[in-house]
C-alpha cells in the first residue's frame, strides 16, 4: 500500500440540453422579471479603449444546419492585452469593457453576434506573445462537454506567423477553422463547424 | 529560491467526462467533433475569468419556490433546498464563483417555447436562479424538486429529475456545465444522457443525497450537491521563465 493522493476528481460535464437559455439567458428565453438582464449581454459599460469590432457567426453541425439552441460565450483581453479578471497580476484593464460575452444566437438563424474590441497581444507562458485572439466556448443540446476554441483574425498575417499556438498545429490546413474574416469595416464573421471538412479546431484546456 | 507564481492547471482527466460522441443519445452524432483535440499549456486567457459580484443579485435570484411567483404566492412542489460547496481539484474552495440553475417544474414541464411535453406550466414557476459562492466557496438555494420528463431520443426515455448547473469560477479553464441527479431515482441508470459518462463512481459525483441533518422541519428537505473545478498546479520549483 502507498499513501493516498489527496486529489479530488473533476465533476463531470452534461450536456447543457435544449433549455439552457431558460438558465443562463432567461429574459432572452421569454422568462422576464428574475433578473434584470442577462449576463454577458453586453461587452461594454462605458467608453471602451481601442478599435470596437462586432464579431458574427454560426455554429453548424456535420450536416451544415445551423445550431439554434447554442449558447456560446467569448472571452478576451482588452486593447492592450489585459484581461478584466481578478486574476490578471500585469495591470489594470480598461475599467468599462467586461472581456466576456454570451449570445444565444438568433431564434430563427442561429447566428451569434458580439460587439467588442480587437483584443491587445497576451503573453504565452513561456513569454512568447500570442497573435490577438478570443477564447470561444460553445454548449449545446448534443454536446456532452463544453467546446473551447479561439478566434484569431485573419487580416493579423504576421502575428499569426509567430503565435506558438497556430505555429505547432500539425495539419496546417485547418488553421483557416480559427481565423475570423473581415467582412467590411470593423466587421468579422467566425464560423464555427463542430464536425465535417471544415471541423474547427478545438482545444483542450 | 523564491517562490514563483502558481502554475497553470492540472491537464483535464477526460476519463472524468463523456467523450463528445455517444450513439445512444442520438443529437451528439453530428454535433460531436471528430479530430483530436489539441492540447497546449494554459495561459493568461485560459487562467483568468469574468468578474461577477454580489451586487448584481437580487434577493430572490436564490429562491425558485419564489422569484417567479406572484406575491404571495409560491410554486407547486415538493420544497427543497440544494447546498453544497464549489472547490478545486486540491479540495480548496471556489470563493466568487457564479453558479446558475435551471429545471423543470414539479411536473416535469419546462417554461419554454419549445418545450412539448403536455404536463402544465406552473404560474409561479419560472425555472432559473443563480448565486454567488460565499468565502469558502460554499453555496445554498431553494426550489420545488423538478418532476422527470420524456423526451425524444429512443422511443420511451425519460430524463430523471434533475438540475442543470453553469459555474463560472476563477478560470476559464474551469467552466463547466453538468446536472444534478436525486438520491433513489430509478431513472438514474435508464438515463441515456447519464450513460454518456462512462464510470460509474464518477455518475455517482453527480447523484446528490438526501441530507435530513441540514432539513429545515415543517418546510424543506435538504440535498448536498459538491462541485469540483480544475485544479491550479503549486508550481514552487516549477520551470518558468522570470518575469512572467
Ligand atoms: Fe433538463
Amino acid at each position: 500500500m502507498v499513501q493516498p493522493l489527496d486529489y479530488l476528481k473533476e465533476t463531470p460535464s452534461q450536456t447543457a440540453g435544449p433549455y439552457v437559455h431558460i438558465g443562463c439567458t432567461p429574459n432572452f428565453s421569454g422568462i422576464e422579471g428574475v433578473f434584470d438582464t442577462d449576463l454577458g449581454a453586453s461587452m461594454k459599460t462605458g467608453p471602451v479603449k481601442g478599435q470596437e469590432i462586432t464579431v458574427r457567426g454560426t455554429v453548424f453541425d456535420g450536416t451544415g444546419t445551423p445550431l439554434r439552441d447554442a449558447m456560446i460565450e467569448i472571452w478576451q483581453a482588452d486593447a492592450d492585452g489585459l484581461f478584466p479578471s481578478a486574476n490578471e497580476t500585469r495591470g489594470t484593464a480598461d475599467p468599462n469593457f467586461t472581456g466576456w460575452g454570451r449570445s444565444a444566437g438568433d431564434m430563427a438563424t442561429g447566428e451569434f453576434v458580439f460587439d467588442t474590441v480587437k483584443p491587445g497581444r497576451v503573453p504565452f507562458h513561456d513569454g512568447r506573445l500570442q497573435a490577438p485572439h478570443a477564447t470561444f466556448w460553445i454548449v449545446a443540446r448534443g454536446i456532452n462537454i463544453g467546446l473551447h476554441t479561439r478566434m484569431y483574425f485573419a487580416d493579423e498575417e504576421a502575428a499569426n506567423a509567430e503565435d506558438p499556438i497556430l505555429t505547432r498545429i500539425e495539419h496546417q490546413n485547418r488553421v483557416p477553422t480559427l481565423l475570423a474574416k473581415s467582412e467590411g469595416a470593423d466587421v468579422y464573421r467566425f464560423d464555427i463547424h463542430l464536425q465535417g471538412p471544415h471541423e474547427t479546431i478545438f482545444f483542450d484546456i | 529560491m523564491t517562490p514563483k507564481p502558481p502554475g497553470g492547471f492540472i491537464a483535464r482527466d477526460w476519463s472524468q467526462h463523456p467523450p463528445a460522441l455517444t450513439p445512444p443519445y442520438k443529437t451528439s452524432v453530428k454535433r460531436s467533433p471528430s479530430n483530436a483535440l489539441l492540447s497546449f499549456p494554459t495561459s493568461m486567457g485560459e487562467e483568468t475569468s469574468p468578474i461577477f459580484g454580489h451586487a448584481m443579485l437580487g434577493d430572490l435570484d436564490n429562491d425558485l419556490i419564489h422569484n417567479f411567483a406572484a406575491p404571495g404566492e409560491s410554486a407547486i412542489g415538493p420544497r427543497i433546498i440544494v447546498y453544497g460547496r464549489v472547490t478545486d481539484e486540491t479540495g480548496r474552495g471556489v470563493p466568487g464563483a457564479l453558479v446558475e440553475f435551471w429545471q423543470a417544474n414539479a411536473g416535469g414541464r419546462y417554461r419554454h417555447k419549445k418545450e412539448g411535453y403536455i404536463a402544465p406550466l406552473d404560474p409561479n414557476f419560472g425555472g432559473c436562479g443563480r448565486l454567488i459562492t460565499d468565502e469558502n466557496g460554499g453555496y445554498e438555494f431553494r426550489t420545488v424538486q423538478p418532476g422527470p420528463y420524456p423526451w425524444p431520443n429512443g422511443m420511451n426515455d425519460w430524463r430523471p429529475a434533475h438540475i442543470h448547473f453553469s459555474v463560472i469560477g476563477h478560470a476559464f479553464a474551469q467552466r463547466l456545465i453538468t446536472q444534478m441527479y436525486f438520491e433513489g431515482d430509478p431513472l438514474i441508470s435508464r438515463c441515456p444522457i447519464v450513460a454518456t459518462i462512462g464510470s460509474q463512481e464518477a455518475i455517482g459525483r453527480l447523484v446528490a443525497p438526501l441530507d435530513m441533518a441540514r432539513t429545515i422541519p415543517m418546510d424543506a428537505r435538504a440535498y448536498k450537491f459538491d462541485i469540483v473545478l480544475r485544479g491550479r498546479r503549486q508550481s514552487v520549483f516549477e520551470n518558468r521563465p522570470e518575469g512572467m
